[in-house]
């Protein structure tokens, strides 16, 4: 008999969400307490997972397609987090709107259950499974405002190109299991010694599919627009936590079934770090809106987490697992700050709304300096420690090539983080915004900034967890 | 011993921005937020006295030194002080509460916030100086440009964006080069500490690229030519103060990290690069000059000379001579104070007519008597007259340089008529001549408190010009002592 324990977080939040859609089906006007209850389900789930798998250091289930181990539960205390925070700061935003509906956060627990199953997935089948379950909800959830014509066309847009990227994923599959004559990624590990020319395709195909859903460079249209065009919780919701699972994913394909054939895929993943962390930079400069700015900000971050991952060593995924981790933090703050603009029922998007903010906000001011200044890289913030693990874990490898690159494309991404520093404090100031913001936008953003502020005070606690993932 | 003091200075200034950043912040002259930076920045200065007391001058060893764990078996928080390093951090605490005085007159709007700036900003700058290991020193050398940018943005001058953003991208461009030096040095001998690092020495075969990867941060923030043109721009368009903290402290960070991280990790690169700064210096010496001779406006002046008198620093310290490297730091500190000096009269004037153009002066002599001295002074310890602490640094310098290089020695010893001829010039078109500008006549002299910051920046300046025991007898054992260590390494080798 299997130990069910070890999956039952993905039980109880399966078992939630079909009782929510019961629910809410059911009883009239219920968004609010489907809404809490949701929050409910992640945080039960949330303990669960730190209960049952936290200490566990590798389990496999079901003819071993589900594998439970250190990375696992951490990524999938990540998501879960990452979550209960996006629900949590969505209620007044999807309130102006009128589209705080039901649907909502059941999308949002659908999507978190397709990521924790990505995560431990250790078959391809499940894999597939997991990642078209995440990425159903992900294209309803894009097109949510429904009566707006940019959310419409972000959805489909991401509809299509998602689409098409799975298919490229499914064909790499497949390939690889013709090889290997297996769906397990042990097996698979196994098996796959040969330099065979096809093999290569599948390996290829697979990483394009996965570089698509983390949006690196040249897989990364889609991310601008589909940013832009959805609801802003719902951006918010796709820098974050869909990135967790694939970046996870990404750990595992790289370094179980692929780790024999590292001379072939090592070169392309520090291809996609290096125009990733470029494209992200350069493309960021001329952008009007916050939303498409983040978007290509965010394609360069993850340039930095490819970076961390293309030195295939443990300490490389573990700096990996910390950049996206301190990124999760940095990413929460701003959007935070982003729904804190508002006046009378409208949200503004725009860079040069932000003019002059800090006559009139001081405070949110201060958090968005802080914020930026962590997204550039500067030191003491804890965007710096991100990009300085993952450096070294480069320099480790004597890829030089790799971080002065790195390094000199965070100095041109320096100077669109600059730009908004710069309308924000040195710009003429606009009309006050609205300070009645709800309590947990208040209470994540304090947070989430405090982190950011205070990270260089103890930076052992976030290592100590990350040191315990040891995949090679 | 045990009580952190080193720490405590760090901490001191943050302390107290914390304190205003929770009082209110009021319009004009906001006293309370005066009075509570004054007050932190006099009792850091104090600190700093002490330690200068209780400092043991016979020994080249690190003093005060705290080491903690900061990342678990890889990083330490570890700072300390030797006879180099201190006398930096007493020039950095003494001259803040100065720059926080004169805040009276130039600043006028967001004091509080300004304040809070500066104090960050002195913390910082203590941190690098008394740093010994290579991450906390980068931590402390990059932070500091969050505060400077800052300071230029938003209390600058009219074309203040352009400057900061040039002030923060050069900076910041030099530095990565430097981190991933850093990180490569971890991975080559396996510590970031620098005292470890003195002993274990680092392998020949890396010291080039690494020296290189070290100069291109160094060199943009000495600021050394052709890189020294974001320095120009941000003293023109700083506020006073901030003018006043890049040019007494933040520039002087460039020449500590040659002396304390180029020269000491890496020895024989230094041999080897000796050609390429010395050109660099001459150049700087003498093209800077030059370049200052032809401003018309009296802060990019001073700026051209600081780039100059930085190129005398570079020089002494590259001579890795007794004389030369004594020389190098006493000129560092007395370009700290005579350039801070030189920024607040020009800030002076600047704040009572709002122009800092040379021809809007002429004939001050006659209107206001006590600034035309003060200014007399400052110029003539610019231009490094005997009886000032500028003619020792020089002196030294040239000293130092003549043992090793003869025709270098005497290139820069023209840069020193250029620099008689620019200073007295400037101060001849702005002091001297007919009162022509009308307005002029109703400037006022300096009031007390300019007065005072200017006394005390005087007072100094002739102290170490006259004796400057007290500052070589601080440095000498330590310099002795890297000397030795180097001849060891070159010898070695």
């Amino acid at each position: 008999m299997e130990n069910l324990n070890l999956v039952l977080p993905e039980i109880f939040i399966s078992l939630s969400i079909m009782f929510l859609l019961v629910l809410g089906v059911f009883k009239k006007d219920s968004s609010k307490i489907t809404f809490n209850l949701s929050l409910f389900a992640i945080l039960i789930t949330a303990i669960i997972t730190i209960n049952e798998t936290f200490s566990v250091s590798r389990e496999t289930l079901f003819n071993e397609s589900i594998v439970i181990d250190s990375l696992s539960s951490l990524m999938k205390i990540i998501t879960l987090v990452g979550g209960f925070l996006v629900l949590v700061i969505s209620s007044s935003y999807l309130k102006t709107f009128k589209i705080y509906n039901i649907e909502y956060p059941i999308l949002i627990l659908s999507s978190i259950l397709g990521m924790m199953v990505m995560i431990s997935s250790n078959d391809l089948i499940v894999f597939y499974m997991g990642l078209e379950l995440q990425s159903l909800a992900l294209y309803v959830l894009a097109t949510y405002n429904r009566d707006q014509l940019k959310s419409s066309e972000a959805g489909l847009k991401y509809f299509v190109l998602s689409a098409l990227s799975s298919g490229l994923l499914l064909y790499g599959c497949s390939l690889v299991y013709g090889f290997s004559g297996s769906t397990n990624f042990d097996i698979i590990s196994n098996q796959l010694n040969s330099n065979e020319y096809v093999l290569t395709f599948g390996i290829v195909f697979i990483l394009v599919g996965l570089a698509f859903k983390i949006s690196a460079v040249p897989f990364h249209m889609w991310a601008p627009d589909v940013y832009e065009g959805s609801p802003t919780t719902v951006t918010l919701f796709f820098t974050m936590v869909p990135k967790i699972a694939a970046l996870t994913v990404f750990i595992r394909f790289l370094y179980v079934p692929f780790l024999n054939l590292i001379d072939q895929w090592q070169m392309i993943i520090v291809f996609l770090s290096i125009a990733s962390m470029i494209f992200g930079a350069v493309a960021a400069i001329g952008q009007t809106n916050i939303k498409r700015l983040i978007a290509y900000s965010s394609i360069s971050h993850i340039g930095y987490t490819l970076a961390g991952l293309a030195t295939a060593s443990n300490e490389g995924i573990q700096s990996s697992i910390i950049y996206i981790s301190i990124y999760v933090v940095m990413n929460l703050a701003f959007f935070s700050c982003l729904l804190m603009l508002r006046r009378k029922d409208q949200y503004y998007e725009d860079i040069e709304d932000l003019s002059g903010l800090s006559k009139n906000h001081p405070l949110l001011s201060l958090c968005l300096l802080v914020i930026l200044f962590s997204l550039a890289g500067i030191p003491p913030l804890a965007g710096f420690f991100a990009k300085f693990y993952v450096f070294i874990a480069v320099l480790e490898q004597s890829m030089y090539f790799l971080a002065i690159v790195g390094l000199l494309s965070t100095v041109v991404a320096a100077f669109y983080y600059l730009r908004i520093i710069k309308i924000i404090y040195f710009d003429k100031e606009k009309d006050k915004y609205d300070t009645d913001h709800s309590l947990w936008l208040k209470f994540s953003l304090t947070v989430s900034t405090i982190l950011i502020l205070l990270y260089f005070i103890f930076p052992s606690q976030l290592i100590e967890v990350v040191s315990r993932i040891n995949i090679i | 011993m045990n009580f952190p003091i080193l720490s405590s200075l760090i901490l001191l200034p943050i302390v107290g921005a914390l304190f205003l950043f929770f009082t209110k912040d009021k319009d004009g002259n906001n006293y309370t937020a005066k009075y509570v930076a004054l007050f932190t920045t006099v009792v850091n200065f104090l600190i700093s006295i002490y330690l200068w007391f209780s400092f043991d001058q016979s020994t080249s060893s690190f003093q005060f030194v705290e080491d903690r764990t900061w990342i678990e078996g890889f990083i330490n928080y570890k700072v300390g002080v030797d006879g180099i390093s201190i006398l930096f951090i007493i020039l950095t605490t003494f001259i803040t509460p100065l720059c926080i005085i004169s805040v009276n007159n130039s600043v006028k709007n967001r004091l509080r916030d300004f304040l809070i700036a500066i104090l960050i900003m002195e913390s910082f700058m203590i941190g690098v100086f008394c740093a010994l290991d290579l991450v906390v020193f980068y931590l402390f050398f990059e932070a500091g440009l969050i505060p400077m940018f800052l300071i230029i943005g938003i209390w600058g001058g009219a074309r203040r964006v352009y400057s900061a953003f040039k002030f923060f991208l050069y900076t910041l461009l030099g530095s990565v080069l430097m981190l991933v030096a850093i990180i490569s040095i971890y991975w080559i001998t396996g510590t970031t500490d620098v005292i470890q690092l003195y002993e274990i020495g680092i392998d020949v075969k890396y010291q080039n690229l690494l020296w290189l990867a070290f100069f291109s941060s160094f060199a943009v923030k000495t600021p050394m030519w052709p890189v020294h043109t974001w320095l120009p721009d941000a003293h023109v368009e700083a506020p006073t103060a901030g003018s006043v903290l890049l040019a007494a402290i933040l520039l002087k960070m460039a020449g500590y990290g040659f002396i304390r991280f180029s020269l000491g990790l890496f020895p024989i690169a230094s041999e080897v690069f000796t050609p390429l700064i010395y050109t660099l210096s001459v150049i700087a010496i003498i093209f800077t000059s030059l370049i200052a001779l032809m401003q018309e406006d009296m802060k990019k002046l001073i700026a051209y000379s600081s780039v100059a008198h930085m190129g005398f620093v570079t020089l002494g310290i590259f001579t890795l001579q007794q004389q030369g490297i004594e020389g190098s730091i006493i000129q560092m500190i007395s370009h700290g104070l005579v350039s801070a000096a030189l920024f607040l009269t020009v800030g002076v004037v600047y704040d009572r007519m709002h122009s800092r153009l040379i021809s809007t002066y002429g004939g001050l002599v006659s209107v206001i008597p006590k600034y035309s001295i003060l200014f007399m002074l400052f110029a003539l310890a610019s231009l490094g007259l005997p009886g000032t602490s500028g003619f020792i640094g020089e002196f030294l310098i040239l000293m130092g340089a003549f043992k090793d290089n003869f025709l270098v020695a005497v290139i820069a010893s023209i840069g020193v008529i250029l620099g008689a001829a620019y200073m007295l010039w400037l101060y001849k078109r702005v002091v001297f001549g007919k009162l022509i500008n009308e307005d002029l006549k109703k400037i006022v002299d300096l009031n007390r408190s300019e007065y005072f910051i200017l006394s005390c920046l005087a007072a100094p300046i002739l102290f170490f010009g006259f004796y400057p025991d007290p500052l070589i007898n601080t440095i000498e054992v330590s310099v002795t002592d890297l000397i030795n260590m180097h001849n060891t390494n070159l010898a070695s080798k």
